[in-house]
């Protein structure tokens, strides 16, 4: 009688799904980023440097940048910074930081004892920008292409792993390594 | 000590803030319109918050939750519909933001689920009955009187 | 020295375990009755082992020996004595312990209680409960040792969990467990008739008090955790459909299922194969629900530190129980036919629409809790399910439950004669009708549709619940415990049901920001705050808050809701105030500090939400009742009607 079966059989297919659950769940704190694939939400912010200049996304179509969500009262961003100032010698792709919901004195001097890895940095005090981005923890990392696409986006602190897995690929204009 | 996994997972660890809350938060906004308030509290209680480990926005503390909530006020008294504010969020956070799975196709297998099991159910009663019934007939049995109906 | 006794004890009774597995299968398998009667010393072995290093850990927790892992990540020199003691099961590793021990405890009795049981049965059921013990021990040990040292020891520790620093904590925990736990005895039973080939009515009626008193503790537990929630973290919710809470939540429905299922095999010998899958499938659930918490598959709010380490482990310890049940199952079940009818009208038909009933809730949670997994393994996206999706959906396989409840109460074994009932049905209907809707619509005259739905199928169900025991009575005849039981069972049902479709209905809540001296009215209650002061704890400084409640003018109470700072570990809790009046629980909770003395508060006027926990414990009460029935330890006096049985073997 094959339906004494059934049980015995739906379990194998759930402990299938378990099984591929277990495998995933080290990216279960990262959530897809419905912005892949989309335009990058434009912005027009005050820059650290100088409040009275903004840093706006329409200055920066027509070249590759990296958009990094940062603050000085982040943790794992502190030890990040380390890897942006390696990928700011580099010199293959610029970094533009969004300073997000920090304060302003504070982010200078950061950035004047760690060393400065951005060519621009846009505060965001609301926090209006980082929610257009679909922010929801620091340090994020996006990279948006000439043409104002974000192609990818990583969650928590950059590693020299995905840096060379997922973003030189994507630069030289091959697909990444693993979606 | 922490691995890289457990890291990734406990992204509001970074916002000290978040961390050092084992609290909820209160909400004292209060729209004008009764209906826009009540609106709103339906809203953040369906909306979760991206920070948390399974909280709702009206519940969360961080500070993201409230950027949210403000962003959810400002919408309803800017006059959107429940859709509009929700098709906003989705926009940004996708799916994973809303508590209320959308009603797709691709959600179909879920929103579906009570009623086919209930059709399955039927089926098996209907089945189990029929048999049982026809027993009936040849079952001569006499009840085990113990005086009891449990 | 005392954490490696302890850690050398744990070695030991998984060694005991494997015994005592060994010797309760094989020794009936092979016809081995010298290896069958070692069973219970492996047993008692094991318990004696298992106490002995919950004891060591126990002893360094309140000695404050910070050189072992597990205490110093859990505890501090400041934390009370009564807390230092239960943050033994504050984490994960602790409360694989507590899990072990509790399955022990249920083992020694189970071990005690089967002087009636043929003993080649009585060894394969110590001889499955040998097996849970020996996976759960195994998977201790090799991933998850509360015995680990730290070199250097640390100067303090971490401190407990402060939403764990609270008495709910000695409680809720323990008495879940057992319950949960408590599953593996019918599933023991369950497996022991299936590798014998034979279950009959005798086998029923020995694993109905077992699996009823498992049940008991399991609605306890669940209550405690929910009314935990509701004053502990101060939201005001008592339920919120989260994976922890669901994992504990689908092995009550399908153990509710089982007692059920194991009346009808009990009495007419029917549904064997179904008691034996609902018998596997409870605590398959409870299994199911351990993983979930403690691989990090899932996000909840409570879920223990995530280790897919542990997760993988625990799915392949998973794969083996359920997927070794299932295959016996698979061969057994086809050889259960019993011969017996009933009508269409007969008890046995609701006791079916009963469980086909529950099992689709218990199905609906799970496809809910498990959406996640399942739309991100099949590559259909990132889903999240909460309140929004359960709370519907559970009601679509509740309502007819519980509206069917009061139709199948007057019916017969075997031949309904519901004809007989019709009158009694139709008064009880009306009359529930009147009290139900003329409460609901008394109390709140907006009421909404649901909650008088609700009141009139509870009403209707206490009613057609009393009129046998009355009857009974008023003929002068007695009443067993079995049918009591019942009867106040079915009863906090009803009073649930009622709790739970009204308390949204008549809540009143309101968030309000308020300086000193100012008050707010929130339904017919007034709230005036009269400033924040601080307050200074064992390990915690606070800001209380005093605010004084009126109703309409006279005066209430006055409430103190806290915020507390605990010094270790730096995090912030809420302490809410709730306070009982006439029926209404008011709960004020302190938010944030707005300034210039301004802060925002909570407040809370919701009636009856206490009636849910109550009626929890009335639930549990009742299967008390029925559980402790002498006719459970008597023999049967009838032969039972002749089987179709399997071949024996052993």
């Amino acid at each position: 009688m094959t339906r004494f079966l059934l049980p015995l059989g739906l379990f194998i297919l759930l402990a299938a799904v378990l099984a591929i659950g277990i495998r995933h769940s080290p990216e279960k704190g990262i959530i897809a980023s419905p912005l892949l694939g989309k335009p990058a939400p434009p912005f027009s912010l005050p820059s650290l440097s100088d409040p009275a200049r903004e840093v706006r996304s329409a200055d920066l179509k027509g070249h590759w940048y990296l958009f990094n969500v940062w603050g000085t009262w982040c943790g794992e961003c502190r030890q990040e910074h380390e890897m942006l100032l390696q990928v700011q010698r580099a010199g293959v792709v610029p970094i533009i930081g969004l300073d997000w919901k920090d304060d302003d004195t504070q982010a200078v001097a950061w950035l004047t004892q760690l060393g400065n890895p951005y060519q621009l940095v846009g505060t965001d005090h609301s926090g209006r920008v980082a929610i257009d981005w679909g922010v929801y923890g620091a340090p994020e990392t996006f990279l948006v292409s000439p043409q104002g696409v974000v192609v990818y986006k990583h969650v928590g602190a950059l590693t020299p792993d995905t840096w060379t897995r997922e973003i030189l690929p994507r630069l030289s204009g091959l697909p990444g390594g693993k979606s | 000590m922490m691995r890289r996994a457990a890291r990734r997972l406990l992204l509001c660890v970074c916002l000290s803030l978040a961390a050092a809350y084992a609290a909820w938060a209160v909400d004292p906004t209060e729209l004008p319109d009764p209906k826009l308030q009540a609106r709103y509290v339906a809203l953040t209680h369906e909306l979760r918050c991206m920070q948390c480990q399974n909280e709702a926005l009206a519940d969360s503390p961080v500070d993201l939750a409230a950027d949210l909530r403000r962003e959810v006020r400002d919408q309803l008294l800017a006059g959107k519909s429940d859709d509009e504010i929700r098709a906003w969020m989705t926009a940004r956070y996708g799916d994973f933001i809303l508590f209320r799975p959308r009603y797709s196709l691709r959600n179909a297998w879920l929103w579906g689920a009570p009623g086919v099991l209930l059709l399955i159910g039927a089926l098996v009663c209907w089945r189990v009955v029929r048999s049982r019934t026809t027993l009936l007939a040849a079952d001569h049995e006499p009840l085990e009187e113990d005086g009891q109906s449990g | 020295m005392l954490p490696e006794l302890g850690h050398f004890a744990l070695i030991l009774a998984l060694l005991l375990a494997g015994l005592q597995a060994f010797f309760g299968i094989a020794g009936p398998a092979f016809a081995r009755d010298r290896w069958t009667s070692t069973v219970t010393s492996a047993v008692a072995g094991q318990a004696v082992m298992v106490a002995t290093a919950v004891v060591c850990l126990v002893t360094s927790f309140v000695g404050n020996d910070f050189s072992v892992v597990y205490v110093a990540e859990n505890s501090n020199s400041a934390l009370p004595l009564f807390y230092r003691v239960a943050a033994l099961w504050g984490a994960h590793e602790g409360s694989l312990l507590l899990w072990i021990l509790l399955l022990a405890a249920w083992t020694v009795a189970v071990a005690l209680g089967s002087g009636r049981l043929p003993p080649r049965f009585a060894s394969r059921v110590l001889g499955v409960l040998g097996v849970v013990s020996f996976g759960f021990l195994l998977f201790t040990l090799a991933t998850s040792n509360p015995f680990l040292r730290l070199d250097p020891p640390a100067p303090d520790g971490r401190d407990l969990n402060p939403i764990l620093q609270d008495p709910g904590l000695a409680v809720h925990p323990p008495i879940l467990y057992t319950g949960y736990v408590g599953f593996a005895v019918a599933f023991a039973f369950a497996c022991a008739a299936m590798l014998e080939g034979r279950l009959d009515q005798n086998w029923a009626r020995w694993t109905r008090p077992w699996t009823t008193t498992a049940w008991s503790f399991l609605t306890c537990g669940i209550a405690l955790g929910s009314f935990w929630a509701y004053y502990e973290l101060g939201w005001g919710g008592f339920w919120f459909w989260d994976p922890v809470e669901n994992a504990s939540f689908m092995p009550w429905l399908m153990g509710t299922a089982l007692v059920h299922s194991l009346a009808v095999t009990d009495k007419r010998g029917l549904f064997k194969s179904w008691t034996l899958l609902l018998a596997i499938l409870a605590f398959s659930l409870s299994l199911l629900g351990t993983f979930l918490v403690r691989s990090g598959v899932l996000v909840s709010v409570h879920s223990f530190a995530a280790d897919p380490t542990r997760g993988i482990f625990i799915l392949v310890f998973l794969i083996i129980m359920i997927g070794g049940a299932l295959t016996l199952y698979a061969w057994r079940a086809p050889l259960l036919r019993s011969p017996a009818g009933f009508e269409f009208g007969a008890r046995e038909s609701f006791l079916l629409f009963n469980n086909v009933l529950l099992v689709t809730a218990a199905g609906t949670v799970f496809a809910g809790t498990l959406a996640p997994l399942i739309s991100d393994a099949l590559k259909l996206g990132t889903l999240s399910v909460g309140p929004p999706y359960f709370n519907p959906t559970f009601m679509v396989s509740m309502l007819p439950l519980v509206a069917l409840l009061s139709v199948g109460i007057h019916a017969n074994w075997k031949r309904g004669r519901l004809k007989d009932s019709q009158r009694t049905l139709l008064y009880t209907f009306v009359a529930a009708g009147v009290l139900g809707c003329g409460f609901v619509f008394g109390l709140h005259a907006h009421a909404h549709l649901l909650s008088a739905v609700g009141a009139t199928l509870a009403v209707w169900i206490v009613l057609s619940s009393l009129v046998d025991p009355i009857d009974r009575w008023r003929r002068g005849l007695t009443l067993s415990r079995a049918v009591l039981g019942m009867t106040v069972a079915h009863i906090g049902l009803a009073l649930a049901a009622f709790a739970l479709t009204s308390v949204q209905s008549f809540t009143t809540e309101r968030d309000v920001a308020l300086a000193p001296g100012a008050t707010a009215k929130v339904g017919d209650y007034e709230v005036r705050f009269e400033g924040v002061r601080p307050v200074e704890g064992p390990n915690y400084e606070a800001v209380g808050g005093t605010l004084v409640v009126t109703r309409h003018g006279a005066p209430v109470a006055v409430m103190t809701p806290q915020k507390r700072r605990y010094w270790v570990k730096g995090t912030v809790k809420s302490e809410t105030a709730i306070r009982l009046d006439r029926g209404n629980n008011v709960l004020l909770a302190l938010g944030e500090d707005l300034g210039g003395g301004r802060w925002s508060i909570r407040v809370q006027i919701r009636p009856l939400v206490s009636l849910v926990w109550i009626a929890a414990f009335i639930m549990a009460l009742g299967g008390a009742l029925a559980a402790s029935d002498r006719r459970y330890r008597t023999a049967r006096a009838v032969a039972t009607a002749p089987e179709v049985t399997g071949a024996q073997i052993g």
